[in-house]
């Protein structure tokens, strides 16, 4: 069988019911789960012996700019034993917006998180050290919203004087 | 070089302080490599033994400010290293240089965005500008060779010995 | 003064050092002390914080701060075009242009779904592999200067020369070349270029016996690497890291087998692992992919097909430069094409290649405009920076530095 069509069928058995959406565009897999069930799936997807996803190869998130269901978290994670890289989408909305962390699961989802949560301002809830890491520590924005403008807001950011 | 002619000729030859504080002084320029990206490899590239920085008497680049006369600033500077590229300019001494090497650092290159600093004119005093993407090694030994020219040109007396609150010392 | 004690505060990261204890020291000698090893320091690699409580000569602990050198690429993505992105993709590993090239344009022709002629293909391996090189390169004269075997960077940026010649040739540019295009690469290959890429060829294994032979044969070096930074190989799993610092730790896992893009399938060469996962097991990893490199470019050079090397899709690929200049219509797909954008259709893709520091991938998301509407960039070296905490702790300082080196990290893609 595919990998994919063992995957889909070991999700669909499972999670069934919060398995909103699954897309195939270009050959990349990709599931939607809702937000409460994303730890015990992705707790699943590691720990069953034929799937074995054990290296999280990225976590982003999508900024919408609706109403509803603003944000998209999304995962990528591999797969040694299958060769094959899947990705997991979670929509959360925008007040304030937060989810489940998966370090516990996958270490090096550590500063990806992190990574989001400085460009977005989704919270982690259990990040084991949650600070911004590109902007620095009083920064008060969140850049890639898509309210946030490409020059930046005049006077958030500091410059020492000028010299002479 | 005519010194040696001159020596065996009279024994001694005249000169004013300046012109011979001048030439020791351009000719034995020590840059501070502030090698922030890109540009940072083209500089190493420009100390490789193909474009050779040495035979400018640029051979010492050493890491710390307090050796150095002239700062590279190489790489696109961001607000938050625009805090510490402006701590290591104060902590060279007197009499000090920079260059801006590369479209960043002189006008904040192709980055137009919320984290880069749109040249570093705007907290530093700037010598001479670079321009390319990275320059070529040629460019950068250009602009010290521009840069050795403007020693040149100081006079000696230029550098007296100036109190801290005249120098503005950002105490920070 | 008050706004930058707001901004540029370091308290967080203090706190999280102060928490971060659980290692314990053989002969503690309870005289504790925390440094900055700042962003301006000869061999972080880069803009890279490291502040580090050490007890003695022992680092106890260890909190690494990026963001130094973030340029805000993803905002800007978000506002340019798929072809305006080009020269900025180059700036994100720059010591390996020409690889950060490939990988955007095939996320690109995988997310509008354009066929790229196979002599395209193989140029952008040819490129590729010569790219390869040149960042292995960099990495082992740098690593070698940071440890103390300063005649290397020397002679490593000799042999790199010459493949910025290459380079120069080809695209116009040494360093940042921007030479592939959507749907292929900008100009084609001559016999001159040609010619210098097997005289290359030639000139580097004896130039790398060399190195080996200068480096190799000292007690200091190999005694400074030799079981340093071990990373266990479940450990590079879960943590995440990619390229020769996990095939370093025993995984053999290279994008170019897993999962062949251009024509790698058709390519044979071997994947060099090594199990012992210390400094010294990834600096023969290098060297060994160099070598890897020359082989596979042979085959290249001698494979390669006769054709096209744009491929002919008025629709989303830039036409020839000469024919815009002459004929109607491709004046017009051209004025399209730059002003209003290649217009993908609506979805998501991830796609990846093997860069010389690990796996580089774009995550694209398109709403059918111009203009993606996100842009995420997997890069290696943030990824491959995770493992420094768990490295460095009980290690003496000049073995951070050693650390570093061998992990080789690039900051303009660890901070985007």
């Amino acid at each position: 069988m595919e990998p994919r069509d063992i995957i889909v069928d070991k999700i669909k058995s499972a999670f069934g019911s919060s398995l909103e959406e699954t897309s195939d565009f270009r050959g990349d897999l990709s599931l939607t789960i809702s937000k409460d069930q994303l730890v015990p799936a992705a707790t699943f997807l590691k720990e069953d012996r034929e799937l074995q996803f054990e290296m999280c190869k990225d976590v982003t998130a999508i900024d919408w700019a609706t109403g509803k269901k603003r944000f998209t978290v999304v995962y990528h994670i591999y797969s040694f034993k299958l060769n094959f890289t899947l990705r997991l989408k979670v929509n959360i909305d925008n007040n304030p917006p937060s989810i489940e962390s998966v370090t516990h699961i996958w270490r090096g989802a550590d500063w990806y998180e992190r990574e989001t949560f400085d460009m977005y301002g989704i919270e982690f809830i259990n990040h084991p050290d949650l600070r911004r890491i590109y902007m620095p520590q009083g920064f008060e924005y969140y850049p890639l919203r898509k309210e946030f403008p490409v020059m930046g807001i005049p006077g958030s950011l500091p410059l020492p004087k000028k010299a002479e | 070089m005519g010194l040696e002619a001159k020596l065996t000729n009279d024994g001694f030859l005249t000169s004013t302080v300046d012109a011979v504080v001048s030439w020791a002084r351009k000719n034995s320029v020590w840059p501070m490599p502030m090698g922030i990206s890109c540009c940072a490899i083209e500089m190493i590239a420009a100390a490789d033994p193909k474009y050779d920085i040495a035979r400018f008497g640029s051979e010492v680049m050493r890491f710390t400010p307090r050796q150095c006369d002239l700062m590279i600033v190489a790489g696109t500077v961001t607000f938050k290293m625009a805090q510490v590229v402006r701590r290591i300019y104060d902590q060279m001494p007197d009499p000090k240089w920079v260059i801006a090497m590369g479209a960043c650092t002189s006008s904040g290159g192709m980055y137009r965005s919320y984290n880069v600093v749109q040249g570093i004119d705007q907290f530093l005093p700037v010598d001479v500008y670079t321009a390319g993407c990275p320059p070529r090694p040629e460019n950068l030994l250009n602009a010290l060779m521009t840069i050795q020219e403007k020693i040149g040109k100081y006079k000696a007396r230029d550098f007296r010995n100036r109190s801290l609150e005249e120098l503005e010392y950002d105490r920070n | 003064m008050d706004r930058n004690a707001i901004i540029y505060n370091d308290d967080k990261l203090l706190k999280k050092l102060d928490g971060d204890r659980n290692i314990t020291v053989e002969d503690v000698l309870e005289n504790e002390m925390v440094i900055n090893m700042g962003p301006q320091h000869p061999a972080t690699h880069g803009v890279l914080r490291l502040v580090l409580r050490i007890d003695g000569e022992t680092v106890t602990g260890i909190v690494p701060e990026l963001g130094y050198l973030h340029r805000g690429y993803e905002k800007m993505a978000e506002n340019m075009s798929f072809l305006e992105f080009i020269p900025h993709t180059d700036r994100l590993d720059y010591t390996a242009t020409m690889c950060n090239n490939v990988g955007y344009v095939l996320a690109v022709e995988k997310l509008a779904g354009i066929a790229v002629p196979k002599r395209a293909q193989y140029i952008r391996m040819i490129v590729s592999e010569l790219s390869r090189i040149a960042a292995h390169l960099v990495a082992i004269g740098t690593f070698a200067m940071d440890v103390g075997a300063v005649t290397m960077v020397m002679w490593t940026f000799r042999e790199r020369e010459k493949i910025q010649n290459i380079f120069d040739r080809l695209a116009g540019a040494r360093f940042t070349t921007s030479y592939t295009r959507i749907g292929g690469v900008a100009g084609d290959i001559d016999d001159v270029a040609t010619a210098m890429t097997k005289e290359v060829l030639e000139e580097i294994e004896p130039a790398m016996v060399d190195m080996d032979k200068l480096l190799l044969s000292n007690r200091i070096f190999i005694d400074r690497l030799e079981g340093i930074g071990i990373l266990p190989k479940e450990d590079a799993i879960a943590l995440g890291i990619t390229g020769p610092n996990l095939r370093a730790s025993g995984v053999e896992y290279d994008i170019r087998r897993a999962n062949p893009y251009l024509y790698y399938d058709e390519i044979d060469f071997k994947i060099p692992t090594f199990p012992e996962g210390d400094c010294l097991a990834r600096y023969f990893q290098r060297g060994d992919e160099v070598r890897e490199s020359v082989k596979i470019l042979k085959q290249c050079l001698d494979k390669i097909p006769a054709g096209e090397v744009i491929a002919d899709n008025p629709k989303k690929v830039l036409p020839h430069k000469t024919e815009i200049y002459s004929k109607m219509e491709e004046l017009i797909h051209d004025f399209m094409l730059v002003s209003s954008g290649i217009n993908p259709p609506v979805g998501d893709i991830y796609s990846a290649v093997e860069n010389p520091k690990g796996e580089l991938g774009f995550y694209i998301v398109s709403n059918g405009t111009g203009k993606p509407w996100k842009l995420k960039i997997h890069s290696p070296s943030f990824c491959n920076l995770q493992a420094l905490s768990q490295l460095c702790r009980g290690a003496m300082i000049s073995d951070v530095i050693a650390i570093i080196g061998s992990l080789d990290p690039v900051m303009g893609e660890a901070d985007k």
